[in-house]
């Protein structure tokens, strides 16, 4: 008796699954459709663009005498794109990590402190670092400060949010036992939040360097300066060779960065 | 962490002489006779170096950096004035707001569709990639292929495949798709070699199919977590594909923004644009915590 009603009510959660999965596989396929219809876009064409793609990926990948040529300046603009993103990313996170202490429950001034740091933080966040470079483009011009300031506004809107909620997360123990030994607000700061939510922070650190690189690119597209203008320039004068190179000079640098930063995490964490 | 001395709690009356001696042995003093609160270990020095060379490249940056003949104080000047003509005298000149809020929507849908494709695409292949369900040679070969995709940015991605299906709609979808399927293979990856190896074994144990450990193993216990990656990866793609209209003329909002940044020099309507994005992107982010909180 007992055997036959569990069986029953196995089958039931099959069938229920069974039910489940083909209702969301059909909203997936409704959602899809409707969204392509209002963005013109025909998932034949994507496949079929897909072979072309891959052809001119493999038939470019091979840099011609030209391209080797360029190599020396493709590595300097390179070289310039990772040192602009570790250094818009150390710069935001420093001050992120004073502006987060402010915006976090364990160490705010007040209620109306954290809610303005969140909201400025959601601020810079949120608007597209498309929107800042172009602003920037107005008065900085083609200069390297440009990208360096399009980068560092969204950086340290997504720092802040990030290193509170490291903050809040790692440090209400300690903050309580330093609160209980008399200590002032920047003895907690450095002896309590500092160390305990500096694995957290670090990760959050490499991963934004790793971003900010590719966002530069893009960035650089825009405002006409570092690796991403190489690119454009390559790609706009149909040097498809060259501009390949770019795309895997690229890749090499994220590569690196990607390794170095597993093997800190593993050592930190 | 730091590393405390540990003395003995509990009662104060006379501890062995034995004991006393183990407990001054575990004491590391200074030269001066005090006794060392802060204990040096891996992840500290770890962290301290990771500063320094962090700091190290920052000031090489700094230095190096070419700025060019440009009035700093003057460009600050002007960027403050500009950011207050862009932010606090925002208004729609060119566009009706019906026509913006269009664009916005199809932004929106080219989110959707390389968010769908992407995450289908991704969740076939973590198959191939969790190293609980795979073949090491296979996941190591197909998490090689992955973070190659992934380093490859996604404009990059755009403009190749704009060689062959030409700027547009086609090409923005499925470059969007390439960073967010190997964004979301990593991830879903991650979720399915957390999972509890038991389930497998015991379904394996049963004689159950692949596909049958897949639906009833994997989809059930992962798929909370990879409804949350998923939502994050949308609101990414939904950030990525404004970008792409402004760089790569995808169309959408993005599109809209860069002719009025940088056709039109239009600041005003940049601010409105701003504006519109920007709590777009708000209500999704509320969106998602709300959903992420209901699946967990």
């Amino acid at each position: 008796m007992q055997i036959t009603k569990q069986t029953k009510a196995n089958l039931d959660i099959f069938q229920r699954r069974k039910i489940t999965y083909t209702l969301v596989f059909l909203v997936l396929i409704a959602v899809f459709a409707g969204a392509s219809l209002v963005s013109e876009f025909n998932l034949l064409d994507g496949v079929a663009s897909f072979p072309a793609a891959m052809q001119w990926i493999i038939s470019n990948l091979i840099p011609d005498a030209e391209a080797i040529e360029r190599i020396p300046k493709i590595l300097s603009e390179l070289m310039e794109t990772a040192l602009v993103s570790v250094a818009v990313t150390v710069v935001a996170a420093v001050l992120a990590f004073f502006f987060s202490l402010l915006g976090s429950n364990i160490t705010r001034v007040n209620r109306v402190v954290k809610r303005v740091v969140r909201i400025v933080a959601a601020f810079f966040r949120n608007v597209p670092d498309v929107v800042w470079a172009m602003l920037l483009m107005f008065s900085f011009g083609q200069n390297i400060l440009t990208g360096f300031f399009a980068l560092f506004f969204t950086t340290f809107g997504l720092l802040t949010r990030a290193f509170i909620e490291t903050i809040d997360e790692v440090s209400s123990g300690c903050v309580e036992a330093l609160d209980a030994t008399g200590a002032n607000f920047l003895q907690k700061v450095f002896q309590g939040i500092l160390p305990s939510s500096m694995p957290g922070v670090i990760t959050w650190v490499l991963y934004m360097i790793e971003t900010n690189i590719r966002s530069s690119t893009l960035i650089g597209i825009l405002t006409a300066t570092g690796i991403g203008y190489l690119f454009d320039l390559y790609y706009k004068r149909l040097d498809f060779a060259s501009a390949s190179l770019v795309v895997l000079s690229i890749v090499v640098l994220v590569l690196v960065i990607e390794t170095v930063s597993n093997k800190v995490r593993k050592v930190i964490l | 962490m730091n590393e405390t001395v540990a003395i003995p709690a509990g009662k104060p009356s006379e501890p062995g002489r034995g004991e006393r001696e183990a407990v001054e042995r575990n004491i590391v003093r200074t030269h001066s006779g005090k006794i060392k609160i802060k204990g040096r270990n891996r992840s500290q020095t770890a962290i301290t170096a990771l500063c320094l060379v962090l700091l190290g490249i920052t000031a090489v940056a700094f230095a190096t950096f070419d700025t060019g003949s440009i009035d700093f104080g003057q460009a600050v000047l002007d960027t403050l004035h500009n950011i207050r003509t862009v932010f606090l005298e925002p208004e729609l000149v060119r566009d009706t707001v019906g026509g913006v809020l269009y664009q916005l929507l199809v932004t929106f849908c080219l989110g959707i569709l390389s968010t769908i494709i992407g995450a289908v695409l991704a969740f076939f292949c973590s198959l191939l990639c969790a190293r609980n369900i795979a073949h090491p040679a296979c996941v190591n070969a197909v998490k090689s292929v992955v973070a190659v995709v992934r380093a490859v940015p996604t404009v990059l991605w755009v403009l190749i495949f704009a060689v062959s299906a030409g700027l547009g709609s086609v090409a923005a979808v499925v470059g969007l798709t390439f960073h967010s399927f190997a964004y979301l293979t990593k991830a879903y990856a991650e979720s399915i070699e957390e999972m509890d190896p038991g389930v497998i074994e015991a379904l394996r144990a049963n004689g159950a199919s692949y596909w049958q450990i897949v639906c009833q193993a994997i989809v059930p216990t992962t798929i909370t977590s990879m409804i949350a990656w998923t939502f994050m990866r949308f609101e990414i793609n939904f950030a990525n594909a404004v970008a792409m209209g402004a760089a790569a003329g995808a169309g959408g909002i993005g599109f809209n923004l860069f002719m009025a940044g940088s056709f039109y020099f239009d600041l005003h309507e940049m601010g409105m644009l701003t504006y519109i994005v920007v709590i777009a992107v708000v209500l999704l982010e509320m969106l998602s915590t709300k959903i992420k909180a209901k699946v967990r």
